[in-house]
């Protein structure tokens, strides 16, 4: 066998080689929005929202600086992922964590039918009727969920639905920033 | 209980997979080809039979909305439209992985029934094959996607009514795709049992042709119709981006296409054996690269989905063990595959040699403006995007030089290189040519690339037409038929592509009711707006009068606000002309009740689809060619 | 056809077939290198387009969010302004055309377009984010496939 034909036949398998090795490097890196948030480790600035109703007094930024790590989720009752994730939240809130809610875009009518049907593990929930919140988190979508460590500043965030597999460690992180 | 025996069909077709793959092994062994035969044919049979009982099972399920199963939880809805509720079963990711897995359990039931002509062993080794291929899908669909996973406590109503869901377009587009990319793993299977059995030669290429030419036709019509959709759903007028998800569909497409025309050359000259077979192992790897693609989201980060990691880590598990060890079976074989007949540039199988590298040539291109912004960000280089201007400018001269070749080819004979023949039968589609440039350059069409495009295609539309007209209806065979058509629906298409982008004129403009404005020269005027109610949407329509000729015909671009989810979308209107398509969107308003409204003028761009349909109608006929052979050797044989 | 010929050919004909081959592979590479420097738009939030040397001209992909109440109609009701921010830093965008469907202030969006040397960022073809919620992947992947709402198009020809 000529070097030449043995080479063409060995080209195609490096090829498919490199493409393996370049298809699981890309798969690693993380592939979050390329607009990730540039607020990790910005203090949060002072806001405040209105509540759902007189059981539910609304989240204002000093709800973020008593001293704990708390998780803050940016959902809508219009959301389907926001469903989804309903149960993940839930296991977080059994689990410890101080979970609070600022409802993007969305209807006090939508939003109790919402905590009704899906679940209320929030400790408070905040109403943001124009979505000012999440251009203060970075937040390119919903449902993304923030870490604020107990001083007001934003830790962590995670994109996208929570998924079962994420719950330890997002309560990892929680004890971590104790 | 229904979804229930869907799984259990599920499962029962994932142990006849295994059953092939080993059972084939250990009577092979043996060499006790009949007896692995008498296993292996029933259980493809049976894993199509039950494949079907899976697939029809989730159709049910979405049909009668049985929120109970989380797939249709999550994808369906009451107030759907009945026919989307059943096509909703594919337009998710399990549910389509469910028919990607259906659709081959079908072509390997029908493979393992149909392919005789290269001996038992050969067709045992087949069916086995097709059986290691099932396995892995088998196993990617029950352990991470399984469709039929219910919900403990099921929602009194869905959450999927996602309006860019509910078209027919887009409803119709994955099946006819999957077709195309499944039928590959035939062609796959064919080049792996040959590299085993070591039997590469024309026989084998005639065996595998009509397969190839059936996935192709059914890949090249799921591309259109995505094209047609993306036209007239998307709003802007274009009807290719470039984007990597058409590109994943693109590149199977292109493997395949070289691989036929190298097949004819295998079959008819005995040449090319190893190319052959390593173009059969790449068209199905770049449908699995594709597929890998599109739902790993190594692609898609700019839209910053939330993917699942671990899928796309499975599917890459699948593609390296399939590809990769069909590739290392070919590095250790196909040394020893012989050398098949010698041949000379100048004939017809030099000129589908040039074919394949020209295909080749644009394979990579395509490939590697797809995969840089991974490669670069892999290497820290940073985020990229490559869009149109670099396929544009890297892939139009060898469109052009793949065009000549293809016009030239069909004339050239086998073996022989007689230039001065093959030259004076060109002289018509030559003249046919400069009359077309003429034409073009007489409407005010400027641009050597566009005036040479047209005359190009011209050139190949007319030589595809000669190629009937030059044998005669009656010497014609169904083969040199398919060829003819299938060159002519390109050359159609191209010119439909050169003419719409040479001529193609767009507008924006701000319109009160009544005002009126001008696009390519057609008088348009928006006389007013109404509101529309919808079943789950309201709309806003544009009433715009268009002046064609002395008559008025009107154009109703929508803009519909849907309730749940919240959810604009534009829908476009289009008035189609003989010479062309007007097109229209509406836009927002402003406050002094003036609409944005964006025109197109696109002068014959519905060639493009078109010439697509032929070009598809041509493969299947090629397709039938074969089986008609196969029918009077059959014959020939018997008496 | 002489039995010299016969032995001779495979040979020969096989180097004409890799001479033809590597030809096309750097035809192929020449096309697509240029091709790739000038038409591969390197993607900038605003925080990095504040630190990024950019030359004005050059085709870059700009991704933020629409800030709030920064979305202006010019008066020839066609050009639109609107800043584009990552809260760190903000860019101005002009922009003529329809915007996407779900273009909105608070949204993310991203601009393919060029620098002007005022420091305004001229867009060609705006994407909005496919959707204010991430959705599961298989519903993201079936819309992916669609491309469908992200899409809008582009100034006047010309």
């Amino acid at each position: 066998m000529t070097i030449t034909k043995r080479l063409s036949i060995i080209v195609p398998l490096a090829l498919f080689i490199a493409f393996v090795v370049v298809a699981l490097v890309g798969l690693e890196t993380p592939q979050n929005a390329p607009i990730e948030s540039q607020v990790i480790g910005q203090p949060l600035p002072d806001f405040e929202l209105e509540g759902l109703n007189a059981d539910n007094p609304g989240l204002a930024a000093s709800d973020l600086r008593r001293g704990g790590p708390v998780l803050v989720n940016l959902f809508g009752s219009w959301c389907v992922p926001c469903r989804l994730e309903a149960p993940q939240l839930a296991q977080l809130a059994e689990g410890g964590a101080v979970v609070h809610a600022i409802a993007i875009r969305d209807e006090r009518r939508d939003v109790e039918r919402f905590l009704t049907e899906n679940g209320d593990p929030f400790a408070r929930i905040g109403l943001d009727p124009r979505g000012r919140m999440q251009i203060e988190l970075g937040a390119s979508g919903v449902p993304e969920t923030f870490l604020i460590d107990g001083n007001g500043v934003i830790r962590r965030q995670w994109i996208g639905q929570i998924r079962d597999e994420q719950v330890p460690e997002i309560l990892a992180e929680l004890e971590r920033w104790k | 209980m229904i979804p229930e025996t869907g799984h259990f069909a599920l499962w029962l077709a994932a142990a006849l997979a295994v059953a092939q793959l080993f059972g084939g092994w250990h009577f092979l062994r043996r060499s006790e080809h009949e007896a692995a035969l008498r296993l292996l044919v029933p259980a493809a049979a049976a894993q199509g039979i039950l494949c079907l009982i899976a697939f029809a099972a989730l159709i049910w399920a979405f049909a009668v909305s049985d929120f109970s199963v989380a797939l249709v939880a999550n994808n369906s809805h009451t107030a759907k439209p009945e026919l989307y509720k059943l096509t909703g079963a594919w337009a998710n990711h399990e549910g389509s992985m469910l028919l990607w897995v259906c659709v081959l359990a079908i072509f390997g039931a029908v493979a393992a029934l149909r392919v005789r002509a290269l001996g038992a062993r050969f067709r045992a080794r087949l069916i086995q094959t097709m059986g290691a291929i099932g396995l892995g899908f088998y196993a990617y669909l029950l352990i991470s996607s399984n469709p039929f996973a219910r919900l403990p406590n099921p929602p009194a109503e869905g959450a999927g009514l996602n309006p860019l869901l509910q078209d027919p377009g887009l409803a119709f587009h994955p099946p006819l795709l999957y077709l195309g990319y499944v039928g590959m793993s035939v062609t796959f299977a064919f080049a792996v049992a040959a590299l085993i059995e070591r039997q590469v030669g024309p026989l084998w290429a005639r065996t595998v042709r009509p397969w190839v030419l059936t996935a192709w036709a059914f890949l090249t019509g799921g591309i259109m119709l995505g094209s047609f959709w993306a036209y007239y759903e998307l709003g802007w007028g274009g009807w290719w981006f470039w984007d990597p998800v058409e590109n994943a569909s693109l590149m199977p497409w292109l493997a395949a296409t070289a691989l036929f025309h190298s097949v004819g050359v295998l079959a008819a000259r005995d040449a090319l054996r190893n190319w052959t077979i390593l173009l059969a192992v790449a068209a199905f790897s770049f449908s699995m690269i594709g597929t890998f693609i599109v739902r790993s989201g190594l692609l898609t980060s700019v839209h910053s989905f939330a993917v699942d990691p671990e899928r796309g880590l499975f599917l890459l598990t699948l593609l390296a063990l399939y590809v990769g060890g069909a590739l290392t079976l070919y590095a250790v074989r196909a040394g020893s595959v012989t050398h098949g007949a010698p041949f000379r540039p100048l004939s017809r199988e030099g000129a589908l040699v040039f074919n394949n590298l020209i295909l080749s040539a644009i394979l990579g291109v395509v490939f590697i403006g797809t995969l840089y912004p991974v490669v670069l960000e892999a290497l820290g280089g940073g985020r990229v995007s490559v869009g149109p201007p670099y396929y544009e400018s890297a892939l139009m001269p060898l469109m052009l030089a793949l065009l000549i070749v293809m016009a030239i080819g069909p004339f050239l004979r086998w073996r022989r290189s007689q230039t001065g023949a093959a030259a004076r039968r060109m002289v018509p589609a030559l003249v046919t040519a400069a009359i077309f440039a003429a034409v073009a350059l007489a409407v005010g069409i400027r641009g050597v690339l566009t005036i040479l495009g047209i005359a190009i295609a011209a050139w190949l539309g007319a030589a595809s037409v000669m190629i009937v007209a030059g044998k005669g209806a009656r010497r014609l065979s169904a083969a040199s038929a398919g060829t003819a058509i299938a060159h002519l629906g390109v050359a159609i298409t191209a010119l439909g592509i050169a003419i719409s982008a040479a001529g193609s004129s767009e507008r924006i403009t701000n319109l009160a009711p009544g005002e009126t404005d001008r696009v390519a020269g057609f008088a348009v005027r928006l006389d007013g707006v109404e509101p529309v109610a919808g079943p789950n949407y309201t709309s806003v329509r544009g009433l715009i009068s268009v002046l064609v000729d002395g008559r008025v015909m009107p154009l109703e671009p929508e803009r519909r606000a849907f309730i749940s989810p919240m959810q604009v979308t534009t829908e476009t209107d289009i008035l189609p002309l003989w010479t062309g398509n007007l097109y229209a969107v509406i836009g927002d308003n402003d406050a002094e009740g003036r609409w944005q409204v964006r025109l197109h003028w696109q002068p014959m761009i519905a060639l493009i689809w078109i010439g697509g349909l032929i070009a598809a109608a041509g493969g299947l006929v090629g397709a039938l060619a074969g089986g008609r052979r196969r029918r009077r050797e059959r014959r020939e044989a018997a008496q | 056809m002489t039995a010299a010929q016969t032995r001779m050919k495979p040979k020969t004909q096989r180097l004409i077939m890799i001479g033809a081959a590597v030809a096309a592979l750097i035809v192929a590479a020449l096309l697509a290198m240029p091709a790739l420097r000038q038409g591969a738009a390197y993607f900038y939030a605003p925080a990095d387009l504040a630190a990024a040397e950019i030359t004005p001209g050059q085709a870059i992909r700009l991704g933020g969010l629409v800030e709030e109440g920064s979305v202006a109609r010019l008066p020839d009701g066609i050009t639109m302004t609107f800043r584009v921010t990552d809260r760190l830093e903000s860019v101005p965008v002009r922009y003529a055309g329809l915007v996407p469907d779900l273009f909105r202030e608070g949204q993310g969006v991203i601009a393919d377009g060029r620098m002007q040397p005022d420091g305004v960022f001229l867009a060609d073809t705006l994407l909005a984010k496919h959707d204010e919620n991430y959705m599961p992947p298989e519903v993201a992947e079936a819309v992916e496939r669609a491309e469908a709402e992200a899409k809008a198009r582009s100034a006047p020809a010309g």
